[in-house]
């Protein structure tokens, strides 16, 4: 699975960060990072939670 | 389909917060209006009318929709003391964060949540930590019982926190803590404003005073960052910390109280949470869903036609999201009545949704975890010292609470 984050939308509500911080970082100015964009199967569930989570639907699945 | 409101008959003539039945339970109409539709039209108390969006899921695609507006200074804003002199008041005011839109909304946020990273949060845990020892230690040497949870621990905690973080003096704490109080509840309109236009007036001083001496704390830091990018807007720093200094302790200081009373009257539920801290977190995600303590503070204006939960909402039209009906919508939580440490509360919207969520969520989850895990464990036979249904619930505080909470060990 791969994952996609939008710096442009994203509110820096750190929901990812919580989540999965495997995959999930914020910049200094509270922006979303990705650690990595491939995701072992543990972490694609943790990451789907964060798709739901993310309160300005910043963050989205690209592939399966 | 658009719903008629007058075949509506619940919650007609609405003033936020509408009185509970039961203290623990959201108003019995929340759930008649739900279970009718997850949006329909009400009438409000100022005589106006407003969509009321009831559902969980409804609510999510409200409140990340960039066509609602949270500028309560626009004409027909869902406001539920609509008088002349409020909106006088507010429109003579810089908006704070809250009541931004786009991309004024974005930059000013942007500003600060560097602030409020989960690792800069992090970093804060240990002093945190000792603050909330202090205040337990200051309990335990105390022979008075009852003793107020609220005044020992509930308040000063998140109070000192927010001082330190945006260098507040905490010498002032009655002061600003009294005039927040005043401002959330349903006093005179006099005593409101009044309230608010002494804190406001506070604030300026204090912004003016780092502004020549800065210290090493948010608000000298926002100060410094605007004066490199030559765009020193001192009205600006004082709506930020205005929000942050009354956001920063109220909110938190009543989740700390209710927190406490839901998992004492919850026994088989705080067993569980002493068992195993690991559990905390969970517990306090759930505890801010049952409560719900900020409802109907997320209210927007349409500024286009929408479609949206099988409504047509037409440009103008005002909007009330209750959060605490969505997080009581039993297509998202099964059982929301009963209060589970262990369902996997993540997807409340306690702290709301869409890019005005709460900027201090994480900060307040933290001070939560940390005050339970702190106060169960270093006072374990910790009780209530009246029944619970007795306690002095803040039934006409835009912020639910509790006043008072007597308790013993």
């Amino acid at each position: 699975m791969r994952i996609k984050a939008d710096t442009h939308l994203c509110v820096g509500s750190g929901q990812c960060v919580l989540t999965e911080p495997a995959v999930f970082d914020q910049d200094e100015d509270g922006i979303v990072a990705l650690l990595t964009d491939h995701l072992d199967d543990q972490s694609a569930a943790q990451a789907r939670h964060a798709v739901i989570l993310c309160p300005s639907r910043a963050l989205s699945i690209l592939q399966e | 389909m658009t719903k008629n409101v007058a075949d509506i008959g619940e919650l007609t003539g609405l003033q936020l917060p509408v009185e509970r039945g039961c203290p623990f339970d959201p108003p019995d109409a929340y759930e008649r209006l739900r279970e009718q539709a997850p949006i329909n039209k009400i009438r409000l108390a100022s005589g106006g009318e407003a969509w009321w969006v009831a559902g969980h899921e409804e609510a999510r695609a409200v409140l990340v929709d960039g066509r609602f507006s949270s500028d309560k200074r626009k004409d027909g804003f869902p406001l539920f003391t609509l008088d002349a002199a409020t909106l006088r008041q507010l429109r003579s005011q810089p908006p704070l964060m809250l009541g931004m839109d786009g991309a004024e909304h974005s930059a000013a946020r942007r500003a600060v949540i560097g602030e409020f990273t989960v690792r800069r949060l992090a970093a804060l845990r240990p002093r945190i930590q000792d603050i909330v020892d202090h205040f337990i230690d200051d309990m335990l040497a105390t022979d008075q019982r009852p003793v107020d949870l609220v005044q020992a621990l509930s308040l000063p905690v998140p109070s000192l926190v927010i001082c330190e973080l945006l260098g507040v003096p905490y010498t002032d704490h009655d002061f600003f803590q009294s005039r927040t109080t005043m401002m959330v509840s349903r006093t005179s309109l006099e005593e409101r404003q009044r309230a608010f236009a002494e804190l406001r007036a506070y604030i300026d001083d204090l912004i003016t005073r780092k502004e020549s001496e800065p210290g090493d704390d948010l608000l000298s830091r926002q100060i410094a960052r605007q004066r490199q990018e030559g765009t020193l807007d001192h009205a600006s720093l004082v709506s930020l910390a205005f929000l942050l200094l009354t956001a920063g302790h109220e909110t938190t200081a009543n989740m700390i109280s209710l927190g406490v009373v839901g998992l004492l009257t919850h026994p088989e539920q705080l067993a569980a949470v002493k068992a195993d801290p690991d559990r905390t977190p969970m517990a306090v995600e759930e505890l801010l869903r049952y409560f719900t303590i900020a409802d109907g503070v997320t209210s927007r204006l349409a500024t286009e036609d929408v479609q949206i939960g099988g409504v047509g909402i037409k440009a103008g039209e005002g909007i009330i999201v209750s959060m605490l009906s969505a997080n009581w919508d039993p297509a998202a939580f099964v059982d929301p009545g009963e209060l589970d440490v262990e369902r996997g509360a993540r997807h409340h919207l306690a702290f709301g949704f869409g890019p005005h969520q709460c900027l201090g969520q994480n900060l307040a989850r933290m001070e939560l975890q940390i005050v339970f895990d702190t106060l169960f464990r270093r006072i374990p036979t910790l009780g209530l010292a009246a029944p619970a249904e007795d306690l002095p619930f803040k039934t006409d505080a835009v912020i639910y609470g509790v006043h008072e909470l007597p308790v013993t060990w």
